[in-house]
């Protein structure tokens, strides 16, 4: 079976290191904090001004003022720090943020990806994504492998307007898990129950198995 | 020193037609409500927004998009308004869309002082069309311009007679960098106080930066998305 999305941001959640700054972005990535493993300790960046960012309020606690970049009311946890926007991305583009993560349209085999617009259809503009892939040192992209029409979303080179280039570094889809590496994508894991052979059916782009290729644990 | 003004139509009761203009906040959360029911009492048009979204229908900018009063909009993320994307569509309303980070850093500019700045956002996309770009240890940036920007409104919660600002929690966002960058800076703020009663150690803007300051009346202070967990 692939993964359904939750099993998705459960296997990101693996990639959290102990002492990192993570900034997730909406979707998918978002569902990622709710799989923190026991005993790392991640400080979770909203790059709408917030450092330490907490759960959802209890029902009555929402407070308008206090917003995710996602614009769901949220709360602080001890330790967090407000800022304003300019230091919000000065601290991403400075490299303080360890991981980000994030949905995409395309993922290309060079690692370019394509997330925020799809001419004369969808046109609401990149918000912080374009800050983020070209800053962050690490980027996980989680996304489905392919689109509802069953074609390929790990592509050779990106179809819709890019988001930014040769960035990606792993994507963590419904059918694997893959490292973006000069020789293309490199799967590294495969979801129970699917098969390399559907796996390499799926993937327009430059595709390798990993000679330790392994069975998701989620 | 006294910047005070009575209330958002005369701190706006200058601004013309055609006037390229900042509006602070980040979706609904901290957006000078007072200040642009005012702009659309007032009726001007023409205008040029710069702004990190374009509100909501019938609330926020939206309002003055309902009333066609907003020639252009410099943004980063507008998907939340429906009228938005009709008057885009046919043509009515012009549109720059720019990284959300770079929109922040050139308001930051502006009250720096800096013509310009090399930022990273953008590259080797369309966002790069036209752009400048210089290569330093081996990153490729672009070069962006500092915003030009006749007023610049923003909202913050706390502000005194001279123009020093504090902001809450993430209402704060854009709000000091486009405070920064106005020719005329006006702020309104939840509560008006006397010099003296804000520590000067949590100032988030001095009050260089602001020319005109009032206490606005019955903030609604949308919630865009209400999440919440059970106890």
């Amino acid at each position: 079976m692939a993964l359904n999305k939750e099993q998705i941001a459960k296997r990101i959640a693996q990639e959290l290191k102990d002492g990192f700054y993570v900034n997730l972005g909406i979707g998918i990535p978002t569902l990622v904090a709710n799989y923190i493993p026991e005993g790392v300790d991640v400080v979770l960046q909203s790059e709408n001004g917030l450092l330490g960012m907490g759960p959802f309020p209890f029902e009555g606690e929402e407070d308008a003022d206090l917003i995710n970049a996602g614009k769901q009311t949220i709360t602080t946890i001890p330790g967090s720090a407000f800022f304003d926007s300019a230091m919000s991305f000065g601290m991403i583009r400075a490299g303080k943020v360890d991981l980000t993560v994030l949905g995409a349209m395309e993922v290309a085999d060079n690692g370019d990806i394509a997330n925020w617009k799809i001419p004369k259809k969808m046109v609401k503009g990149m918000g912080g994504a374009m800050d983020l892939v070209a800053a962050a040192k690490n980027i996980i992209v989680a996304m489905q492998h392919t689109n509802p029409k069953g074609e390929s979303k790990l592509l050779p080179a990106c179809t819709l307007p890019l988001t930014g280039v040769g960035c990606v570094k792993k994507i963590v889809s419904d059918l694997g898990v893959f490292d973006v590496t000069p020789d293309g994508f490199v799967c590294i894991e495969y979801a129970p129950g699917v098969t390399i052979e559907e796996i390499k059916a799926k993937t327009a782009g430059r595709l390798t198995i990993a000679p330790d290729v392994k069975e998701i644990a989620v | 020193m006294n910047k005070v003004v009575a209330d958002a139509d005369e701190a706006v009761k200058d601004i013309p037609s055609g006037a390229t203009i900042m509006l602070g906040g980040f979706g609904l959360c901290g957006i000078p409500e007072n200040c642009i029911a005012a702009l659309v009492k007032k009726g001007i048009n023409n205008l040029t927004c710069i702004s990190n979204n374009a509100g909501v229908d019938g609330f926020g900018i939206g309002l003055l998009l309902e009333s066609k009063q907003v020639k252009k909009m410099i943004s980063s993320y507008v998907g939340e308004n429906a009228e938005f994307e009709r008057q885009l569509l046919s043509g009515e309303l012009e549109v720059e869309l720019v990284p959300q980070g770079t929109l922040a850093t050139r308001c930051m500019a502006t009250g720096y002082g800096m013509p310009a700045v090399y930022l990273l956002a953008g590259y080797g996309t369309e966002v790069a069309e036209g752009k400048e770009v210089r290569n330093f240890n081996g990153k490729n940036y672009l070069l962006e311009y500092a915003f030009d920007s006749d007023f610049a409104i923003v909202k913050a919660w706390k502000g005194d007679r001279t123009g020093n600002l504090i902001f809450r929690d993430t209402a704060r966002n854009f709000n000091p960098m486009m405070a920064m960058a106005g020719k005329i800076t006006i702020a309104e703020v939840e509560e008006l106080v006397e010099p003296g009663e804000l520590d000067p150690n949590n100032i988030h803007v001095p009050g260089i930066y602001v020319h005109r300051i009032f206490e606005g009346k019955n903030y609604e202070k949308r919630i865009e998305q209400r999440t919440t967990r059970r106890k």
